[in-house]
């Protein structure tokens, strides 16, 4: 029980030290032409403080992995807080590995932000360490899941490098199509922090709506009961044929549609509407304070960054994740399979995803050793991956059901 | 015409770009291009390059092209990504026994996209033709392109050539030259660079003038390795369709039963089942489960046995056993490359029915007890001292049937139905009661005999899926050398530096195919150690 305290509040602390360290990080690059200071001087002081803070951050997080694990039993990766919180480890720990080869402040700049909205979003998600079921109880579950992580961490960093690599050379002197799909990445990743921002808000002051649906299902009493379906957040969409029992902030403005399937369709379509909301609003509110667009406001801070070995960083990180990846989401996959269901493929919605991902990748490859595309060809590639990976790990388990769906939101 | 003869005098096989003695490129010569050619073979000639006659000579050239190869992929990668928007057949979550019911459960549940989904196929998109397809020709192309570069690729790399004509140092988008003061010891400088390069882990290849210095040769068979071990996965994936490689099976046994598994010599027991869910004192916190529980295992004490007499049609089956002990998930019962795996169950199903004969003659005294057998009905049984019951007949899952007569919908005991005789021997009468749905029916109004009713057996049924799969090695091996393929060609790099010099003049070069930070790196640190008066220009930027 102490144990699981102790390594809830290192990764709290984890999750400070990130939070500081991306601040320092953009300290380091955009205040580098404040007055009165020697840019390089700026960029190594800040940048070495901003490392170490994310250093000491992994090490906190190192010991939340290690106590949870021996708290619970089995490596922290059974659930989606678990999972998403893991992740965000190997993104931080890939940060670190390439930070060791190109010793380049801004990688962090960019990596460390993600790392922050990774873990916030790991927290919206039920924390408690269950017991493990029977399918999950195999070593497996260490090697695979782990390894998995691993990959798609490394990936990620390439993400990252590939997003700078945007940020640094689109033009922004004339709106184009690059730079209009630019603004959706950089709105897009809004959303996401949005959806964190309101969830856990509202999680805290516990602003229930709670549905009854005319559908019914057996409880653990072994009676029938109609279904419920509590919103965390305020609902502007109502499921179908439902009426309310408890009353929240607001009375829901329209119905989900009757296609919709399933108990939670409505609430993750509300929840969706409101991520898509906030994360506009945070948009329009930086451009309206910065009055550009968000790349030609982040541009000037990478201005004096080699193009050119950006993007050699995001394709060495994924020269590296790939294999990784491979082995921990396809080969250690199948393994596990084979043990498990007697099959070592069988056409679940994760496995055709993991294999999207890696399908993608390979093309990604492909493309650039034999087809010459680098630069900002491999930059949006990049990007565009690790949108699939997002899918793989967040919409395959919350949307489409399959074997892999954990217990979460 | 089979040969080009370079100006150096050696004569090049067709579609060699850069002569194979002197390295001067000839193409460019031929064609006055202003660009240099391709470096990733050195300019051997390839066959897809180079022939274009024939019909075979077109569809290797089809299949050899690399564009082809990531147009299959694009292609494999959106199918796969449509193949989950619905649940393909196999995962549809209610049963749907026949091909009108699948389609109607797309189109109730998806609406009309649903119908559209099911009509096109999709929810059976994996073993569609098109589909099996497309990953025939990822390997064919997986082959051609290997092949076809494997060739060139294995000439350019065992003749490393120290004396690279100037023409192919200047083409390299890593190059630098410098002139020399006079009196300078060339031979000197290449054997310090020589020195400061070899410490690098660089194999140095050398004469008076020149250099060439190389590591990481072997990364470039990395790709040509993973193609192998994707070719071995493919083929072992093949292999399960041959008879024998492959057995999928699946088979219900209740506690006690044995039963024979499909197209083995073998047979399995179920000894006994259970499911064993987790105690609160042994989760690490406290959990609000809402009255639910968490399970923390299914398991099957099983035993498995081999028949003897399998080969000999129609004899009685002679088990000698095998193998017994748990199946759980996760860990199932293998023998001989059959496995059996924990993967269903139904529990607390009717075992058999339990009653007490009562006679109500005799102020409802008890005669005795009868047990009602679901899954192995005995025709007759002694209830007391000259008291039998007689099973005259027995519906499993009883219906009414639509020509009025009793029937049974399936074998499964979900509805018994039991007609039974009970006979008195001492004063030789019989009389007739039928047990349905949870009552007795008398065949006399002031009946003799009737049932009480007692807590009926109920049984555990588990489901063991039953599989053979002699292709997993073969896939496991193709996947091995898969990774050490992708290893090999990403974790290490081809490098290779040269210089020479032509009289005052030095000229140095560097080519990599990954990673050219670490090769500038490197060869920075050499111009370095060595001092060189060489400023390296990057001609991508230019």
């Amino acid at each position: 029980m102490q144990l699981v305290q102790l390594s809830d509040w290192l990764l709290d602390i984890a999750f400070v030290l990130y939070v500081l360290a991306s601040i320092v990080f953009v300290v380091a690059m955009t205040g580098k032409n404040w007055a009165g200071r020697d840019p390089k001087q700026h960029e190594l002081k800040y940048g070495r403080i901003a490392y170490w803070l994310a250093l000491i951050g992994f090490i906190a997080q190192t010991g939340y992995v290690v106590f949870r694990w021996v708290a619970g039993g089995h490596s922290p990766t059974s659930n989606m807080f678990e999972f998403m919180a893991f992740l965000d480890y190997c993104i931080i720990l890939a940060y670190l590995i390439i930070y060791r080869i190109y010793k380049l402040t801004v990688i962090g700049a960019f990596v460390l932000p993600l790392g922050v909205i990774m873990l916030a979003y790991s927290y919206v998600f039920p924390k408690e360490i269950t017991p493990l079921i029977p399918a999950l109880q195999s070593y497996w579950l260490h090697i695979h899941v782990t390894t998995a992580a691993l990959g798609e961490g490394i990936l990620a960093v390439g993400f990252a490098a590939g997003l700078m690599y945007l940020v640094r050379t689109v033009p922004q002197d004339v709106a184009t199509k690059s730079t209009y799909w630019l603004e959706i990445v950089l709105a897009v990743v809004m959303m996401l922090a949005g959806f964190i921002g309101m969830e856990s808000t509202f999680s805290r002051l516990d602003h229930k709506t709670v549905f009854e649906l005319s559908k019914e299902q057996l409880n653990f009493q072994g009676e029938m009961e109609k279904m419920k379906v509590e919103y965390t957040l305020p609902a502007i969409v109502a499921p179908e044929g439902s009426k309310i029992v408890q009353a929240g902030p607001m009375a829901p403005l329209f119905t989900a549609p009757s296609w919709m399937e399933g108990k939670d369709a409505a609430r993750k379509l509300n929840t969706m509407i409101w991520s898509v909301i906030s994360g506009l609003v945070l948009y329009g509110a930086l451009r309206l304070i910065l009055r550009k667009r968000l790349g030609a406001a982040m541009q000037p801070a990478v201005k004096d960054i080699d193009p050119e070995l950006i993007d050699e960083i995001s394709y060495r990180a994924i020269s590296i994740g790939y294999p990784v990846f491979t082995l921990g989401a396809l080969i250690f996959a199948m393994i596990w399979a084979e043990e498990a269901w007697g099959r070592f493929w069988g056409w679940d919605p994760k496995e055709v995803w993991a294999l999207i991902v890696w399908l993608f990748y390979s093309a990604y490859l492909h493309l650039r050793l034999s087809r010459g595309w680098i630069g900002a060809k491999s930059a949006w590639m990049s990007v565009i991956g690790f949108v699939i990976i997002l899918i793989t790990l967040v919409v395959v388990n919350l949307v489409i059901a399959g074997l892999h769906s954990y217990a979460g939101v | 015409m089979d040969q080009i003869k370079c100006k150096c005098g050696h004569a090049n096989p067709v579609g060699t770009m850069l002569c194979e003695s002197c390295g001067r490129p000839l193409e460019l010569e031929i064609k006055g291009e202003a660009s240099f050619p391709d470096m990733r073979y050195e300019g051997m000639a390839r066959r897809s390059q180079t022939y274009s006659r024939t019909i075979i000579d077109r569809i290797w050239n089809y299949f050899s092209s690399v564009k082809v190869a990531i147009g299959i992929i694009v292609i494999l990668l959106v199918a796969s990504a449509i193949g989950t928007v619905f649940p393909q057949q196999q995962y549809i979550p209610v049963p749907a026994p026949t091909e009108p019911d699948v389609a109607r459960f797309y189109t109730d549940t998806y609406g009309k996209l649903g119908t559209i989904y099911y009509t096109l196929g999709f929810h059976n998109m994996y073993s569609s033709w098109w589909f099996v397809t497309l990953l025939v020709a990822l390997g064919t192309s997986l082959v051609i392109c290997s092949l076809d570069r494997v060739v060139p690729l294995y000439k350019a790399l065992s003749k490393p050539r120290v004396n690279q004509h100037k023409s192919f140092l200047k083409g390299q988008k890593f190059y630098g030259e410098a002139e020399l003061s006079p009196e300078t010891d060339t031979a000197a400088l290449v054997e310090a660079a020589s020195a400061a390069l070899r410490k690098r882990g660089y194999r140095i290849f050398r004469n008076d003038q020149a250099m060439m210095a190389e590591k990481g040769r072997f990364s470039r068979w990395g790709p040509y390795i993973n193609h192998i071990g994707l070719i071995i996965f493919l083929l072992g994936v093949l292999l399960r369709n041959v008879p024998g490689f492959y057995l999928d099976e699946f088979v219900w046994v209740r506690e006690g039963q044995t039963v024979a598994i499909p197209d083995t010599p073998y047979y399995v027991k179920n000894v006994q089942y259970h499911t064993e869910y987790w105690k609160e004192e042994e989760m690490a916190q406290e959990l609000d489960l809402k009255g639910g529980a968490i399970v923390k295992s299914y398991q099957t004490d099983a035993i498995l046995y081999l028949n003897k007499n399998a080969d000999l049609p129609g004899s009685t089956p002679d088990l000698v056993e095998i193998k017994s002990g748990p199946i759980v998930v996760n860990h199932p019962m293998e023998h001989e490359g059959l496995a059996l795996y924990q993967t269903g169950v139904q529990e607390m199903q009717l075992g058999a029915l339990n009653f007490v004969l009562v006679d109500k003659k005799a102020g409802n005294k008890e005669v005795g007890p009868i047990k009602l057998d679901l899954y192995n009905v005995s025709a007759e049984q002694q209830v007391a001292e000259g008291v039998k019951v007689r099973v005259l007949d027995y519906f499993p899952d009883f219906v009414m049937g639509k020509d009025g007569k009793p029937a049974t919908q399936t074998n499964l005991p979900k509805n018994p139905m039991f007609a039974l005789e009970v006979v008195s021997e001492e004063d030789n009468t019989s009389e007739k009661l039928v047990y349905l749905s949870g009552s007795v029916i008398t065949g006399k109004e002031d009946s003799r005999y009737t049932l009480d009713f007692k807590m009926p057996d109920l049984i555990d049924i588990s489901g063991l899926m039953v599989r053979k799969d002699k292709a997993v090695p073969l896939i496991y091996f193709g996947s091995f050398i898969f990774m050490v393929g992708v290893a090999m060609g990403f974790f290490w790099q081809h490098r290779r530096i040269w210089l020479q010099f032509h009289g005052t003049r030095v000229m140095l070069a560097g080519h990599t195919n990954k990673n050219w930070y670490g090769l500038k790196q490197e060869a920075g640190s050499m111009i370095e150690q060595v001092k060189l008066p060489i400023t390296i220009e990057d001609k991508s930027k230019a």
